[in-house]
């Protein structure tokens, strides 16, 4: 398996990916240095500057200015680090607490098993990104609270994906015969059960990143999400609505950065699945 | 009929597990419903009596079976912010969501499977990279954006549709629409009002279109994958090889096989559109469930907001049903578990 990622032209093989490994590239360079790549960093922050308000794109200010006077430019370079730092964490909380329940479930089976499965079953009779809603409700709005109520409704659908490839991994013989051996059940859970079942894992987070994009920035437009004054690009869509017919940059610049983002989240997410799952490759 | 039962029950056990979960959710979570209900401003005795009126004041597992038992004979609690039974908020907007999502999976089902058929008969071709690109950004559009962004076009620029509401005041206003199945734009077509349903059609067109966006992608994608595994079994080669057209092969037998999991997808897709009708009628106003929902939100409503999970949650059961049954008719081997 480890041969398979030494070699990443997958990420390269045709112009789509190409394009979409370039977009994903540029948001990483600007999440990271964004404060010295930003034309105006103190705007980016959110220091407002009332009397440049509303400016449309042009020289001075390439992507033009929000209502507070703020080059919108700068405010999208910031919220690069919000966006990609939720995906990420929301991800990585999700896939370990549902791996850890899918483990135990998919090997432990029994009455551990029922009752594992049934909660996460539970969890996933509402539909998509309404738990994360009322969860966010009552935590209260927040970027924090945003990410926390995203695991909430995220972790169930690790927990099926993995328990299914562990029974398949702990039905083969060679685990049979480990735990005959006296191997220790949590060895045999890391060391066989664990390491095949990454690829599927690896696939289901590369196609979740973008789509955790998506549902903070939903989020973070009604009203849940990030709170100003912080640079978050879901909520910018939203302080830009009331002007779309006027100022529609503000809008759909913001919306741009989202839209681009799981977009190339997307792709690559496609691409990683062609390469290990041959089955239903597009070749 | 047994089969019939064991679904049902199984159901009714995940509605009240549901229930559990927004119910938790809405209480273990320190905000206090009785400010929210009475404001800032007032006296701590105020909001002491009003914990006693609402039956906050008792246990929490006394509450929940208290509400277990009321949802359960209909009276589904009252809206804070509009003091309104939270039972009828629902069924006076339900009618106006359920019309978006059919509108919206019916373009959603004509354009994707019809691309994804298109993009699978060019395989490899221009075309499948058209088709591939334009389904990918339909799955990574965010829904509030996409709407916008029509309404800034088609709406501001071009004039073409109207960008808010459900009806112009002034149609329904000359032209009142007559209550036959409470549903506005079949309602019209019934009573023969047909200003009220051109007008009604009108204003779907756009929320309709940005609603279908990711059921859309979904569908054109899953449509495109299943063709091309179907095309590749063996009773597909002896049919070339018996000399069938590629037509007959193409619409007959493939597209045959390829429907059950699409009409999965389709069942899956819905379940998307009833958290993205949130979004699209918030930015059309329109006087449907999601546009109720995110204010119920926004307002920590919490009668309104465990009323509207709840009916979500039935409905993701109901699609979920009716998927399975759609797929037993198509695919005989599928039996009814």
């Amino acid at each position: 398996m480890n041969t398979r990622f030494t070699s990443l032209s997958f990420l390269f093989k045709d112009k789509l990916t190409k394009f979409a490994s370039l977009t994903l590239v540029t948001f990483i360079i600007v999440a990271i240095f964004g404060p010295w790549i930003a034309p105006n960093a103190q705007q980016g922050r959110g220091t407002a500057n009332i009397d440049d308000s509303f400016i449309g794109p042009g020289k001075a200010h390439w992507l033009g200015t929000d209502e507070l006077g703020r080059d919108l430019l700068s405010r999208i370079i910031f919220g690069a680090r919000p966006a990609l730092l939720i995906a990420l964490a929301v991800v990585a909380f999700a896939a370990i607490i549902g791996t850890a329940l899918g483990l135990i479930a998919g090997f432990r089976g029994g009455w551990i098993d029922n009752t594992i499965m049934r909660m996460s079953e539970l969890f996933l009779s509402f539909p998509p990104l309404l738990l994360s809603l009322v969860a966010v409700t009552f935590l209260g709005p927040g970027l924090i609270n945003a990410l926390i109520a995203l695991i909430i409704s995220w972790w169930p659908w690790y927990t099926r994906l993995i328990r299914v490839e562990a029974r398949i991994v702990a039905a083969k013989p060679f685990v049979e015969i480990s735990s005959a051996m006296g191997v220790p059940n949590r060895i045999v859970i890391i060391r066989h059960i664990l390491r095949n079942v990454t690829t599927p894992l690896i696939v289901q987070v590369a196609a979740d990143l973008g789509t955790v994009i998506l549902a903070a920035g939903s989020l973070a437009f009604i009203g849940l999400g990030a709170q100003p004054p912080s640079a978050d690009w879901g909520l910018m869509v939203a302080q830009g609505r009331n002007v779309i017919f006027d100022q529609w940059w503000i809008s759909t610049f913001s919306g741009l950065a989202i839209f681009l983002a799981v977009l190339a989240f997307n792709i690559l997410g496609d691409a990683l699945r062609d390469h290990f799952d041959p089955r239903i490759s597009r070749q | 009929m047994r089969i019939l039962w064991k679904r049902l029950s199984s159901a009714l056990l995940v509605l009240i597990g549901a229930s559990f979960i927004t119910f938790t959710l809405a209480r273990v979570i320190p905000s206090d419903p009785a400010l929210a209900y009475i404001g800032p401003k007032a006296t701590a005795a105020d909001a002491e009596r009003l914990r006693v009126t609402l039956g906050l004041d008792q246990p929490i597992p006394i509450q929940y079976f208290k509400y277990l038992g009321q949802t359960f004979h209909g009276n589904w609690g009252y809206s804070l912010s509009t003091k309104q039974s939270v039972l009828k908020e629902i069924t006076d907007r339900l009618p106006a969501t359920l019309e978006l999502i059919f509108f919206a999976i019916g373009f959603a089902i004509i354009f994707g499977v019809t691309l994804g058929v298109l993009a699978a008969k060019y395989r490899g071709r221009f075309q499948d990279s058209l088709i591939r690109i334009i389904s990918i950004a339909g799955v990574s559009m965010p829904a509030f954006w996409f709407g916008l962004l029509l309404q800034l076009l088609f709406a501001g620029r071009l004039g073409w549709f109207p960008a808010t509401g459900e009806f112009d005041i002034e149609v329904k206003y000359d032209n009142p629409i007559h209550k036959v199945t409470g549903f506005p734009i079949l309602d019209s077509l019934i009573t023969g009002n047909f200003s009220a349903a051109t007008n009604g059609l009108h204003h779907m067109v756009l929320p309709a279109l940005t609603l279908s966006a990711y059921s859309f992608g979904l569908l054109s994608r899953m449509a495109r994958a299943n063709m091309l595994e179907v095309l590749s079994q063996d009773h597909i080669k002896v049919s070339r090889a018996y000399g069938l057209s590629e037509r007959i092969i193409f619409f007959k037998l493939a597209l045959r096989n390829a429907l059950p999991p699409i009409v999965t997808v389709t069942g899956l897709s819905i379940a998307y559109l009833i958290t993205g009708t949130f979004f699209v009628e918030q930015v059309y106003n329109w006087p449907g469930i999601g546009s109720f929902a995110v204010n119920s939100l926004i307002s920590i409503d919490y009668p309104a907001i465990m009323g509207i999970t709840l009916l979500a949650a039935i409905g993701y059961l109901v699609t979920n049903f009716i998927v399975d049954l759609i797929q037993a008719k198509l695919d005989p081997r599928v039996g009814m578990r």
